[in-house]
């Protein structure tokens, strides 16, 4: 097992260096820079071409990714960036002050706190309501959670965000309209601190959460629902009450444990969706994280930022991937990785 | 199909019926999926149709009519709306904060949806299947090669590479000078409203699931007996692969594609909401439901209306995918 992660962890470093070129070629291939400010304040030549000089934009494309990947004093130059694999992601085009690592600190914990939040949610009322359907099939309790499943599959989350925000905002105003209750420090880097965790905290999260959380809870639901149905007409189960053991004992240890391995599954592309939603929904929630700030960097030009968010992603999906992978083999002892 | 030529000797009690056949009555007797599939069909003529049936154009300004609501309208609106809404019935939905007609703009909206719809699940369709069945068919060292290079596209961050490439496309179309055939890709983009750089944007990432349906199945099916007495007989490979395989491994595939549809279309949406999608004015549902939540306070009923369309259009395909796939395979349905 530890030899597989090994092995899977070295097989990262090809996916993530062909993501930072793809990134940073394209970025760099697009017309227009981020320099380019239009009207009044656009920048004389000489200006835009010391500013280009400062960040090596004059150098030829290889020597520049050169420079982003092992850093200046490596490659024998004069500069700044100590390189990707030293964990420097490059200062920031158009946020002069900041580097993509200071960016990246403060907005990436806001981003994971939702993720994770939503994450939860899915798992924690998808599984569940599929159960039930499954335990009483077609009965008032199935078509009651396989329709609803199927609804909030259909309802994206830049239309379920607006109509929660219209309802339990506008209309009720039982819940804060947008922003995010935590603030740094972050404790170990990511999660807020215990004195805010209250109402403020949890009153601010629920609405994002929801909007982000339950199209996965659907899907969930669904494939729990059938695989759940499918494994409890397998022998194992006949034998196991056959044995005399609890029903809850049966379902629990015994068919659940099964039916959730397709879930697995699909949780590396749930995991995806995620963070991806985040993109909206942070936009519509005004709230400060990685995927607001990664859209506007896109639409600023702003190479450097957008090739560290970038790789960020990347490096959080593969790692979501290797754990999908991992508890695969838990639920199922009959894949072995070796 | 092969299972559909019997010898006529062996007469059956029920009048035969080829497998396509009986999977289309068992489709037609599922009421929701049948609804499901006249919605779709009528959605897709309103937006075929959309200069006749539309009642303006979806780029018309009435700016005297700007935020304007007609009097039904007004449940949904602030208890106070009275005082700031312009209130007249010439527009059916009302008008957007530009004064253009919301129901024009929803069914030209139609338009942009149900075609990235179609086209986008088409490419994937075709590229996944041609990928994968070559991959299954193929085998060995060949199925390894494709296979690694389906894994590896499979760990890029699929939507935002989709931004990137979007991003790129639209830089590309505002810049001028391009020449030969870029000039005349940029000139169809600009024709279709920026939906062309769209689908490829999306046709190039999508097929990866698809290639991954279609080889499982045509592993599963190239050593069954039928292939084996093709072979004997002396079919060539295209011929097993066509007159063969693809009939049995095409309805997953098409069930698959079918409720993958909304993600498609939540896709499109998503990218003009964020303003990577069509080009303005052209109306996309997408940014529709962007340009009104500034104003979700005052005019909520301009969120509403696109996104009530949104919704129903992505359940028809998600009712419908779900009744096509207890429809081609029953074994399905428990």
């Amino acid at each position: 097992m530890t030899r597989y992660i090994i092995r899977r962890i070295l097989g990262f470093i090809p996916v993530l260096f062909a993501i930072a070129l793809f990134t940073f070629v394209l970025m760099r291939a697009i017309p227009g820079g981020p320099f380019d400010f239009a009207g009044d304040k656009s920048l004389p030549p000489q200006v835009v071409a010391n500013i280009e000089a400062k960040y090596h934009l004059d150098w030829p494309l290889w020597k520049q990714f050169l420079s982003y990947l092992i850093g200046d004093d490596l490659l024998g130059e004069e500069g700044t960036s100590r390189g990707v694999i030293r964990g420097d992601l490059g200062p920031s085009l158009r946020y002069r002050s900041q580097s993509v690592n200071d960016i990246i600190a403060t907005t990436f914990p806001t981003s994971a706190q939702l993720g994770f939040m939503s994450l939860m949610l899915a798992i924690l009322i998808g599984i569940p309501a599929g159960t039930i359907a499954a335990l009483n099939q077609n009965t008032w309790l199935d078509y009651v959670s396989t329709f609803g499943a199927v609804i909030f599959l259909s309802i994206p989350n830049l239309v379920l965000a607006p109509i929660l925000i219209w309802i339990f905002s506008l209309k009720l105003g039982w819940l804060p309209v947008a922003g995010w209750g935590a603030k740094p420090p972050y404790l170990l880097g990511f999660l807020p601190q215990p004195s805010q965790w209250n109402w403020n905290y949890f009153s601010h999260a629920i609405m994002p959460v929801f909007s982000l959380g339950t199209a996965s809870a659907a899907g969930i639901a669904r494939l729990t629902r059938a695989s759940l149905l499918q494994v409890i007409r397998e022998d194992y189960i006949r034998t196991a009450r056959a044995k005399g053991l609890a029903e809850r004992t049966v379902i629990v240890v015994h068919a659940l444990k099964n039916s959730l391995i397709p879930v697995v599954t699909i949780l590396g592309p749930a995991f995806a969706g995620l963070v991806t939603g985040t993109f909206i929904v942070e936009q519509i929630f005004g709230i400060n994280g990685m995927g607001k700030h990664f859209v506007q960097s896109v639409g600023n030009r702003d190479y450097q930022v957008i090739t560290g968010v970038t790789l960020v992603y990347g490096v959080i999906l593969v790692i979501a991937n290797l754990l999908v992978d991992i508890t695969y083999a838990w639920l199922d002892p009959r894949i072995r990785y070796d | 199909m092969a299972v559909a030529e019997l010898p006529q000797e062996q007469t059956l009690v029920r009048k035969q019926r080829s497998l396509w056949e009986e999977s289309f009555i068992r489709l037609i007797r599922n009421k929701v999926a049948v609804v499901s599939l006249l919605f779709v069909f009528v959605l897709a003529f309103v937006a075929a149709f959309a200069n006749y049936v539309a009642p303006y154009d979806y780029a018309e300004q009435d700016l005297m009519a700007n935020n304007s609501v007609p009097k039904w309208m007004l449940v949904i609106l602030p208890a106070n709306a009275e005082n700031y809404v312009r209130i007249t019935d010439k527009y059916p939905l009302g008008a957007d904060h530009l004064g253009r007609d919301i129901l024009s703009r929803v069914i030209y909206g139609a338009r942009v949806s149900l075609s990235f719809a179609v086209v986008a699940s088409m490419v994937s369709l075709i590229i996944g299947t041609l990928y994968g069945t070559i991959s299954g068919y193929v085998g060995g060292r060949a199925d390894d090669v494709m296979m690694r290079i389906v894994d590896f596209l499979y760990a890029f961050p699929f939507l935002v590479v989709v931004i990137l490439l979007q991003t790129y496309f639209k830089a590309l179309g505002r810049a001028s000078g391009m020449t030969g055939f870029g000039a005349k890709l940029l000139e169809i983009n600009d024709s279709m409203g920026g939906m062309l750089f769209l689908f490829i944007a999306i046709g190039l990432i999508n097929w990866i699931g698809m290639a991954r349906i279609a080889r499982g199945q045509v592993l599963s099916y190239k050593r069954k007996e039928f292939v084996e007495a093709a072979h004997a007989v002396g079919a060539s490979n295209s011929r097993i692969i066509i007159k063969h395989l693809l009939p049995n491994i095409i309805g997953p595939l098409v069930v698959a594609e079918t409720l993958a549809i909304p993600g498609y279309i939540f896709t499109e949406a998503f990218l003009s909401f964020i303003g990577l999608g069509v080009n303005p004015p052209t109306p996309s549902w997408g940014i529709m439901i962007s340009e009104a939540v500034p104003a979700l306070r005052s005019y909520p009923n301009q969120v509403l209306v696109p996104a009530v369309f949104l919704s129903l259009t992505t359940l028809a395909f998600n009712f419908l995918g779900d009744g096509l796939r207890d429809a081609l395979d029953p074994r399905m349905k428990q």
